[in-house]
C-alpha cells in the first residue's frame, strides 16, 4: 500500500458512508475523513462531482485511485487485507456473506435514500411511510436469510461485510419507525455488534461532521 | 476443464424479463456453462407459490442451484459463478483497482438504478407515475455510468473483453427502450448496446429467446 493515507469522502449519517467506515476499522486501515454535506448539496460541487459523477458519498482515493460504490470499496478493502476476514475464503462462503449484504444493498438501502423519498413526495409523512414500508421488506428477507448463517454475528461467528451493511440499516429502520419487535434475530445482531469499539468509531455520532 | 465438473450441473430459477435473472443467464452464457432454466413465472406469482417458498424462502428469481449450492441475489450468484468457473472466461479483471472499476460501474447499475424501477416498485409507485419514474432513474444512472464508461471502455464497457459491467447493462438498456429513456445523450452506452445485439452469448441469454418468452415477444 502507498504511504499515503486513504481519503473517504463521507457524510456522517449516510449509510453508504458509515458501511465503508465500519470496513475500513474493522480492517485496521487508518483514513482521513472528508466530510461532504449532503444537506447542503456539496456533493453537486464542480471538484466532488469530478471525483463522483454519481454526487453520492462514499468516494475513497487509496493507492492513487479513486474508488466510488460502498460495496466496491468494500470488495477493495477485502482484497487489500484478506486475512481480516470482511469476506471469507470459500466461495460459497463469500457468496453468502454478499447475498446478505445485497439484501440490504440493493433490496432495502436504495429504496429509502434521500434522492428517491424526495422524488416520491414533498410531504414528510408520506416520505416516511414509504421508507418504513421498504425497510421493513428488505428486513422479512434479511430475518430469513440471517436464520441459516447467523452465529453471534451476521454469518456465524467472524465480523464480515455483512456487519458492515447491517448496523447503518437497523439505525434507518429506528429512524423510520419500523416495527423491530418483528425482527428479533437482526435485532439481537445488532445490540451484539454496537458495543464492539470498531463499530462505535464508525457510528455517526462520533464522525467529525456530526452536528452538535 | 472447472473444478465444478464433476457436479451436476446447475440449475437457474429465472423470469424472462427479470433484470436480475437475465444477468446469470448472460455470465452462464459467457462462460460456455451448460444449466437447465427453471421459468418461474412472476405476473402469476409462482414465485410465492408453496413449492418454490420451501425451496427458497426468500421468494426471489435469480435462484441458483449448483449441488449443495443455493444462491440468491443476482450479484453474489455472479461472483459466485466467477470464482467456481474460473475459465476460460473472466468477467472480473485480476488487478485490485480494476476489479474495483468494474464491480464499482456495475453496481451503478445494479444497486442505483435496476431496484428503483423493477417491477415490485412500479407497482407501488402506480400505473400514473411509473414510466416517468422509471425513465428519471435510469437516466439520472445512465449520465454517471456514461462518464465512467467513456474513461474506461474498448471493445466493451471496460477494456476489450467482456466483463461483469457489460452482464448488468444489457438488461438495463431493455428497461431504458421500454420505458423511453432518451439515449442520444449517451453515445458510449449506445455502443455497447450494438455490440451486444451481435454477440451469441448475450443474444442467446435475452429476454425473447427464453422458454418463458410468450409467444407475441419471442424473437423471431
Amino acid at each position: 500500500m502507498s504511504s499515503e493515507k486513504p481519503v473517504l469522502y463521507t457524510y456522517w449519517r449516510s449509510s453508504c458512508s458509515w458501511r465503508v467506515r465500519i470496513a475500513l476499522q474493522i480492517a485496521g486501515i487508518e483514513a482521513e475523513h472528508r466530510p461532504v454535506h449532503l444537506v447542503k448539496a456539496e456533493q453537486t460541487s464542480q471538484p466532488y462531482s469530478e471525483l463522483n459523477p454519481l454526487q453520492q458519498v462514499p468516494s475513497m482515493v487509496i493507492n492513487g485511485e479513486t474508488l466510488t460504490q460502498s460495496m466496491a470499496i468494500m470488495e477493495y478493502i477485502s482484497e487489500l487485507k484478506p486475512d481480516c476476514n470482511l469476506l471469507p475464503a470459500s466461495p460459497l462462503d463469500k457468496a453468502k456473506v454478499r447475498m446478505i449484504c445485497e439484501i440490504i444493498n440493493s433490496g432495502t438501502q436504495p429504496l429509502q435514500n434521500l434522492s428517491v423519498l424526495k422524488k416520491f413526495s414533498d410531504k414528510q409523512e408520506e416520505r416516511a411511510d414509504w421508507a418504513k414500508y421498504w425497510i421493513t421488506k428488505g428486513f422479512v428477507a434479511l430475518e430469513k436469510a440471517l436464520k441459516n448463517t447467523a452465529g453471534e454475528y451476521c454469518y456465524g461467528n467472524k465480523l464480515t461485510l455483512a456487519d458492515c451493511c447491517l448496523v447503518p440499516q437497523v439505525y434507518n429502520a429506528v429512524r423510520y419507525n419500523v416495527d423491530m419487535s418483528e425482527f428479533p434475530l437482526i435485532s439481537k445482531i445488532n445490540q451484539t455488534l454496537e458495543k464492539i469499539p470498531q463499530f462505535k468509531a464508525a457510528h455517526p455520532s462520533n464522525q467529525i461532521d456530526c452536528p452538535e | 476443464m472447472s473444478s465444478e465438473s464433476d457436479t451436476p450441473r446447475p440449475i437457474l430459477y429465472s423470469y424472462f424479463r427479470s433484470s436480475c435473472s437475465w444477468r446469470v443467464r448472460i455470465a452462464l452464457a459467457l462462460k460456455g456453462i451448460e444449466y437447465e432454466l427453471r421459468p418461474v413465472n412472476l405476473l402469476k406469482r409462482e414465485h410465492k407459490g408453496d413449492e418454490f417458498i420451501q425451496m427458497n424462502p426468500q421468494g426471489f428469481v435469480p435462484y441458483f442451484v449448483h449441488g449443495h449450492v443455493r444462491l440468491s441475489q443476482s450479484l453474489a450468484i455472479l461472483e459466485y459463478i466467477e470464482e467456481a468457473f474460473p475459465s476460460p472466461v473472466r468477467l472480473l479483471p485480476s488487478a485490485p483497482d480494476k476489479r474495483a472499476l468494474v464491480r464499482s460501474l456495475a453496481h451503478i447499475i445494479a444497486l442505483d438504478i435496476q431496484p428503483l424501477q423493477n417491477l415490485r416498485v412500479l407497482q407501488k409507485v402506480g400505473d400514473e407515475r411509473k414510466v416517468e419514474w422509471a425513465r428519471d432513474f435510469i437516466t439520472e444512472g445512465f449520465q454517471a455510468l456514461e462518464k465512467g464508461l467513456e474513461k474506461a471502455h474498448g471493445r466493451y464497457c471496460v477494456g476489450d473483453v467482456a466483463t461483469l459491467v457489460d452482464v448488468c447493462l444489457a438488461p438495463q438498456l431493455y428497461a431504458a427502450r421500454r420505458f423511453g429513456v432518451d439515449m442520444s445523450k449517451f453515445p458510449t452506452i449506445c455502443k455497447m448496446e450494438e455490440v451486444y445485439k451481435t454477440e451469441e452469448p448475450f443474444i442467446r441469454a435475452a429476454f425473447d429467446r427464453q422458454p418463458d418468452t410468450p409467444e407475441d415477444l419471442r424473437a423471431t
